[in-house]
């Protein structure tokens, strides 16, 4: 009973507690008072579950729970006066605690996670001030986790945390979803940082393991609450779409040594088919809307890869025209360097090189180690081995990852005489 | 919420042109005029260029005077607004039609709220 009760809590806390504390802190108006209420409700429920059983729904007995705890937080504050009237009406509608389903539809404000997205994403916040606040509150990690994740000290993250949570109160960072002429500048600052958490996931920076599913699976589920949020936003669709389609190789892309497979030599039968499948309805659907943004171009050349039953049958030429198209409506040195990489794979070598040579001028590129890898593999496919080797030292001097250098170091190994 | 907007900008000896001076005095009596509509305009200045600053340092209780301002920098302070604004989201949208460029070519607006001690 105990056990069950503890499994029954946790299970709450990861399933809801973003959507809880989204709630809680619209109604004390504080991050803080929140998260202790919060706090307070698991601990109430792991006293009282086992006694009392397992509520029907643990959710709502949470989160009335917690809505008594912030009134006692409220009576037992100076501040009471200041906030009387929100809680008066507040106690109207939480009058009847743990009564089950049906208050619970009354109790969330469709809008409370979205409120909280926006707010911990906004762009007066530092970058990974947003992401560290949007894992906390939203995905429901712990300090202890997100440090691990990241691999920073516990102290860091506290500390960007507790940063942010005063930036917020201090400047005034309104706990709103903003207006329809705000939206779009601040849409793509939340999913930027969605991406990033994924990113860091996929291509973990730093450390000994590639992939970091944890951070991978995490961004997908706050992408999926965003497209349940804001439905008729393709990039959203896109997001989600491009993170599917990535994810969907993870367990082909590192062999059981830990070692990184470039996409043509994975074993596509690991490929995800499920995650493929949604992916490529997905970018589908964003793209009939007919509103193209980065996102989605990113994961049409995705889903143009995971279509592809070989590596043979990959359609190169549609990817360079996707590359270009992104190039052309939002132009890096990066992207333009992916269009040459597919310029070389569907319109021949040399003709690839002579556009990476171009874009490779950058001082951005040039301490880029994709780009040496990517010149690196063009000079391999033309048998010039001497450039290779030359090339794939220099993006070995460059990576921070030891799984990456130790795919380039085989790269180096097999052309060495 | 009141918020104070420090303007920053870089200062140059090549005067403005007739255009650029337009469109940086436009520009301010634009903003001017809709906070004051708006009832949330609470102050305004301009600055005079650095070349009239003073700084008075303080160090172990004695004060020394010094010519310029408080740091080189590359922009440098050139005037302030204060607005009385709902939220930052507000504040930024009011520091964003704030023209910056009045003796350079770049510039910042700092948006700092005003400690309220009266209303904590």
């Amino acid at each position: 009973m105990n056990a069950d009760a503890k499994t029954a809590a946790e299970s709450v806390f990861r399933q809801e507690s973003g959507r809880i504390l989204a709630t809680l802190i619209r109604f004390s108006g504080s991050f803080d008072r929140a998260e202790e209420a919060m706090q307070e409700a698991f601990s109430a429920a792991l006293m009282a579950w086992p006694e009392k059983g397992i509520p029907q729904n643990p959710a709502a007995w949470i989160t009335t729970a917690a809505h008594r705890k912030v009134i006692d937080q409220s009576r037992r504050e100076k501040t009471w006066q200041k906030k009387q009237d929100s809680l008066r009406y507040e106690r109207e509608t939480f009058a009847h605690p743990g009564s089950g389903e049906s208050d619970e539809a009354s109790m969330h404000f469709p809008d409370d996670r979205l409120r909280l997205i926006f707010t911990c994403c906004h762009p007066a916040l530092r970058p990974e001030a947003q992401v560290a606040l949007t894992l906390k509150t939203l995905g429901g990690l712990t300090v202890s986790e997100i440090a691990k994740a990241f691999l920073i000290s516990e102290a860091t993250v506290a500390q960007r945390i507790v940063r942010a949570k005063r930036k917020i109160e201090g400047a005034g960072i309104p706990y709103e979803v903003p207006s329809a002429d705000r939206l779009p500048g601040r849409l793509a600052s939340v999913q930027a940082v969605i991406y990033l958490i994924f990113n860091e996931g996929y291509i973990a920076t730093a450390g000994d393991h590639l992939i970091r599913t944890d951070l991978c699976a995490e961004a997908i589920r706050l992408a999926r609450v965003l497209c349940e949020l804001l439905p008729n936003e393709p990039e959203n669709m896109g997001l989600l779409a491009l993170m599917l389609l990535h994810d969907s190789r993870r367990d082909a892309r590192v062999n059981q040594a830990g070692e990184l497979i470039p996409l043509e030599e994975q074993n596509r039968a690991l490929w995800h088919a499920g995650q493929i499948y949604e992916g490529l309805k997905l970018v589908e659907l964003a793209l009939r809307a007919g509103v193209i943004g980065p996102y989605q171009l990113q994961a049409a050349i995705a889903a143009v890869h995971a279509a592809a039953k070989t590596p043979g049958e990959t359609d190169w030429r549609q990817i360079a025209a996707l590359y270009r198209e992104l190039d052309r409506r939002y132009p890096s040195a990066v992207v333009s360097l992916n269009y040459a990489v597919a310029v070389a794979m569907s319109e021949g070598l040399e003709r690839g090189l002579v556009l990476i040579n171009e874009v490779g001028g950058t001082a951005e590129l040039e301490s880029y180690y994709l780009y040496h890898a990517a010149r690196a593999d063009i000079l391999r496919r033309m048998n010039r081995q001497d450039e290779a080797l030359q090339e794939y030292q220099r993006a070995i001097a460059l990576t921070t990852n030891t799984v990456e250098q130790q795919y380039l170091r085989r790269r180096i190994d097999e052309l060495m005489p | 919420m009141r918020y104070m907007f420090l303007i920053y900008s870089q200062e140059s000896d090549e005067p403005l042109s007739p255009e650029e001076m337009n469109h940086v005095v436009s520009g301010h009596r634009a903003v001017m005029a809709d906070a004051e509509r708006k009832g949330i305009l609470l102050g305004v200045e301009r600055l005079k260029p650095t070349s009239t600053a003073t700084t008075i340092r303080m160090k172990n209780g004695v004060a020394m005077t010094l010519d310029g301002p408080f740091a080189e920098t590359k922009e440098q302070l050139a005037g302030y607004y204060i607005l009385e604004c709902d939220d930052l989201d507000e504040a930024i949208e009011w520091g964003k039609r704030i023209p910056t460029m009045c003796k350079g070519r770049e510039g910042s607006i700092e948006i700092r709220p005003v400690d309220d001690l009266e209303r904590r």
